[in-house]
């Protein structure tokens, strides 16, 4: 079914609907309005002790009104699409501004789109059968790996989420987003002693991509894998050391320790440690870090963002240097700065707001086994679970999941989830090497931000910082890493 | 069909309740074994008033419907924010469609008929008063709060804002033996989040906010935002401090997370999947005695207070821990009768999928001491005031959260501390809070005095 026109064809709705609800929106003055609409149908089925317990689905679809004027933004909603109900909605915006009326521009013009998640098959119509075997699969595999393996949980869910964004500027913009992802948890267990394991992926796919290198058995089994060997785990132990981040999932590192602290909103407002640092040096030489929404596939990726933007692939850091901010249509035009297309909202009830998409360090030069063999004393953490930042001191976290010591250049012992903590401005410049091992997250990341969920992906190469802090119970005594 | 479920109006009220028991019926006569519904209807308001502006200003109401259907021992839902016919009818029908294809789990079901029913009385949970102020009177709230916050201190010369919110919700739950339950639910708070800057040109920030059902019950503008200021200035010139093993006080704000902690831990759904240390450890010393636990849905005007869970069993006061041993999980149906015991009427139930286990209003009993008799009785060691990230291992107990807050010194608090960790085990944990504050007080749901927990390692330099 060709998704494009989707709210035409679905609500009657003209283009001189939304040329009177523009109007109505800019009743009261303003420079900018637009209007976001969102259906959105999701599926999600969940296997625990090897039964289907629960499969649900879901439809949410509104329209969003917002009203710009100077740097005040007025905001309202309505799950009703009805024409009086969002007209309501646009004069409820219009309060924030208090002047004559202004005219939107007349015609919508709708830039050339890319294309990242063709789906001709969209999973949300696919056979709910054909989920539920992924799901059991899943289960299976999970108990299959290791008799110590007692408890599995797996679930799918996925969303086709159709949106229309038009703006008094003539922006237009639709897109058919899909989202799809598995997670398998595991609890292993012997006597007095139980891990636990997780394992998931996906992205804006169909249903064929599980058939494929990302199978219910390749989650499930790493899932697995994580809790058996979480059983032998040692105390983490504390206090700063070398800390060497293998590759992909970690890349959550650049999310906390830069990513955050350089959303144009923070920087504007002054609110960020990155202030005024454009030009300045804030990584070692060694680290490039990007923020590209126009990757294929990816759960991070977005054919336009959520104020009708073509997304792109933003140098945020380049060799070092601080190169520019994240920014929306508000933070473009109050800084004067390129908008970089990553204006993101959770749902139409909500304001868009800078957002990363997918962010990543390219790769180095380095070897990871060079990385490895250069550290005497420290962790090698190759899987977390998730972080957080305060982006005014620039203070940031990421939890292990899965880390070993490092004792004279090799891997040894497991150790327990610790949490990580470092301060952003300066974590990077730290960075002594950096792998030529890039890869990105399988497809599990959510981030939140002034109460606002989105879809992002990570990514780093093995990297080696020189000193961070780890948040074990185990004191390093002189001679020897742990007792 | 009545024509009553073709209007869309202000007499939504009443349509909610016919609403909810005319689509349980319409998933009967389709087929279903039992049924259960819940439509919810709720609007917000909300402004942030930056450097004394206007920032953003944003108004609306929406609702939802979810409905949980049975066939026989086989379970699925659906949820949708379209009322019209077709969209009714089309939830209805993959609610049924859906139940086809999951498993047959025997323990499946809504509660039995004779333990369904609603505390009667006024539960105090809905105020219009929450939206008795004009427009401009809502964001001068903002306004003040945030100005209260810079006029404090010359340090003081930037802000993410002074924000004032309201909400009020109602929900409607119908289930196939006939229950029909309602109730509605008002909010309201102020908060300011200033930034200050210290000579060196480094920023901190930190907040304060006043939460309440009833407007005039809201903390003053002036006090919330000289209470912020205050907290983001002690933490101006924060160091690090070297890796060791201190006394550790948690504040009133920060201490009701280890209570979460407690509460992950002896929810239903952990317990019987042994995904939480406390598995099968009902009657066991966990904790201190003098740890006292409670969990109580039935305070009136409480951020945890409702006169039905979420499967339509009245609330209850559950002691959860007395004198540290372990009396009580906190259950739903489902996870009451796979652990065969009664459920404790904490069904939290969403829109859509099974219901999961929620808290009431929950608390731990407080102690005789003041915060500043506890810190008192410290000559080295750290006050948390933040947490950052969420290290907590529930299966083996594992806890390691990055931190920041002053250090104690000669039972008196010194200089801030930032950039450190701190770690340790639950199930050592429990044991180890040394000394509980006389502070509890009610900021949400889950409250906490201010506590004292030994042996736990702080990781810094």
């Amino acid at each position: 079914m060709d998704k494009t026109r989707f709210f035409f064809e679905h609500y009657g709705l003209t283009e001189r609907d939304l040329e009177r609800y523009l109007a109505a929106a800019l009743s009261a003055g303003g420079e900018y309005a637009d209007l976001y609409f969102e259906y959105l149908s999701s599926t999600s089925l969940m296997v625990d002790e090897s039964m289907v317990k629960s499969a649900s689905q879901g439809i949410s679809a509104g329209c969003g009104v917002r009203v710009i004027a100077g740097e005040r933004t007025g905001y309202a909603y309505t799950d009703d699409l009805a024409p009086e109900r969002i007209l309501h909605a646009a004069r409820t915006a219009a309060l924030i501004a208090s002047g004559p009326a202004k005219t939107p521009s007349v015609g919508f013009q709708q830039k050339a789109a890319r294309s990242l998640y063709p789906v001709t098959l969209p999973s949300v119509d696919a056979e709910i059968t054909a989920k539920v075997e992924l799901v059991m699969r899943a289960d299976a595999a999970a108990r299959a790996f290791d008799p110590r393996i007692k408890e599995v949980r797996a679930s799918y869910a996925d969303e086709l989420r159709n949106i229309l964004v038009v703006g008094s500027d003539g922006t237009y913009a639709e897109d058919t987003q899909p989202l799809a992802r598995m997670n398998v948890g595991c609890i292993a267990k012997t006597d007095g002693n139980s891990a636990r394991g997780n394992s998931g992926g996906g992205g804006r796919v169909a249903l064929d991509f599980f058939f494929g290198e990302k199978t219910p058995e390749f989650f499930a089994r790493e899932s697995a894998r994580q809790a058996i060997l979480q059983l032998d785990a040692r105390e983490a132990p504390a206090g700063e050391m070398e800390v060497v981040l293998g590759p992909g999932w970690p890349g959550v590192l650049l999310h906390e320790a830069v990513g955050h602290g350089l959303e144009a909103d923070f920087n504007r407002k002054h609110t960020s440690a990155f202030a005024g640092l454009i030009g300045k040096r804030v990584a070692s030489e060694k680290c490039t870090v990007v923020d590209n929404g126009t990757m294929p596939w990816r759960r991070g990726s977005l054919n336009v963002d959520d104020e009708g933007q073509p997304t792109q692939n933003t140098v945020l850091i380049e060799k070092g240097i601080l190169k520019g901010y994240l920014s929306d249509k508000l933070s473009s035009r109050l800084m004067g700065v390129a908008d970089t297309g990553n204006g993101r909202r959770e749902s139409y009830e909500h304001i868009p707001m800078p957002r990363m998409t997918n962010t990543y360090m390219l790769s180095g030069e380095d070897a990871p086994e060079d990385i490895i063999r250069s550290v005497k004393r420290g962790v090698y953490a190759v899987n977390f679970g998730g972080g957080q930042v305060d982006i005014t001191n620039g203070k940031f976290v990421f939890s292990a999941s899965e880390a070993y010591l490092i004792e004279d250049g090799q891997i040894t012992a497991p150790i327990k989830g610790a949490t990580l903590i470092g301060n952003g401005p300066d974590v990077l410049t730290r960075v002594s090497m950096v792998g030529n091992d890039l890869k990105l997250d399988e497809g599990v990341g959510t981030c939140g931000k002034d109460g606002q969920s989105v879809p992002v992906g990570v990514g780093i190469p093995t990297i080696k910082v020189d000193r961070l802090t780890v948040g074990g119970t185990a004191r390093k005594d002189a001679g020897s890493f742990m007792q | 069909m009545t024509t009553q479920l073709e209007t869309r109006n202000a007499k939504l009220e009443t349509d909610l309740r016919e609403l909810a028991q005319d689509i349980v019926q319409q998933a009967m006569a389709g087929g279903a074994t039992a049924a259960e519904c819940v439509v919810r209807e709720g609007d917000e308001f909300s402004t942030l008033v930056r450097l004394g502006q206007v920032e953003t200003l944003k108004e609306s109401g929406s609702k939802a419907i979810g409905i949980r259907v049975f066939n026989g021992k086989r379970a699925a839902s659906t949820y949708s924010s379209d009322f019209s016919r077709s969209g009714l009818d089309r939830m209805v029908k993959s609610a049924l469609e859906l139940a086809k294809i999951t498993s047959e789990d025997p323990y499946a079901g809504i509660p039995d008929a004779s333990q369904l029913g609603s505390l009667t009385g006024d539960l105090d949970l809905y105020h219009a008063d929450v939206y008795s102020l004009p427009g401009e009177e809502r964001i001068n709230y903002a306004r003040r709060t945030e100005k209260a916050a810079l006029d404090y201190d010359p340090r003081i010369k930037n802000s993410e804002g002074g924000s004032f919110d309201a909400a009020t919700g109602h929900k409607v739950l119908a289930n196939s033996h006939g229950f029909v339950g309602e109730y509605r639910r008002s909010y309201c708070s102020i908060a300011a989040v200033p930034i200050a800057q210290a000579e060196d040109g480094k920023m901190q920030r930190d907040y304060w906010f006043s939460v309440s059902r009833r407007l005039g019950k809201l903390e003053s503008p002036e006090e919330v935002g000289k209470i912020a200021a205050q907290r983001t200035l002690r933490r101006l010139g924060a160091r690090k401090v070297k890796t060791t093993q201190v006394p550790v006080v948690f504040d009133q704000m920060i201490a009701p997370s280890i209570l979460d902690h407690i509460f992950e831990g002896v929810n239903g759904d952990s317990i019987y999947r042994g995904a939480s240390f406390l598995a099968g450890k009902l009657g066991q010393k966990i904790a201190g005695d003098q740890i006292t636990v409670i969990d109580d849905g039935t305070m009136p005007g409480g951020f945890g207070t409702s006169p039905f869970d979420g499967e339509g069993i009245p609330t209850r006061r559950t002691v959860v821990i007395e004198n540290g041993v372990l009396k009580s999980y906190l259950l739903n149906t489902y996870t009451a009768k796979k652990l065969g015991l009664q459920t404790t009427a904490n069904a939290a139930r969403g829109l859509a999928g099974t219901p999961g286990i929620g808290p009431g209003n929950y608390f731990l009993q407080p102690g005789g001491k003041t915060p500043q008799q506890i810190i008192a009785g410290i000559s080295d060691g750290l006050y948390v005031t933040e947490f950052l990230g969420h290290g907590v291992n529930l299966v083996t107990g594992d806890y390691s959260r990055g931190a920041s807050g002053l250090w104690i010194s000669g039972g008196e608090l010194t200089y801030p501390v930032e950039e450190i960790t701190v770690g340790g085990n639950l199930k050592e944990m429990f044991f180890n809070i040394s000394e509980i504050g006389n502070d509890l007080e009610f900021r949400g749901a889950i409250a906490c005095p201010t506590i004292r927990i030994d042996g736990l390692t702080v990781g810094g330099e």
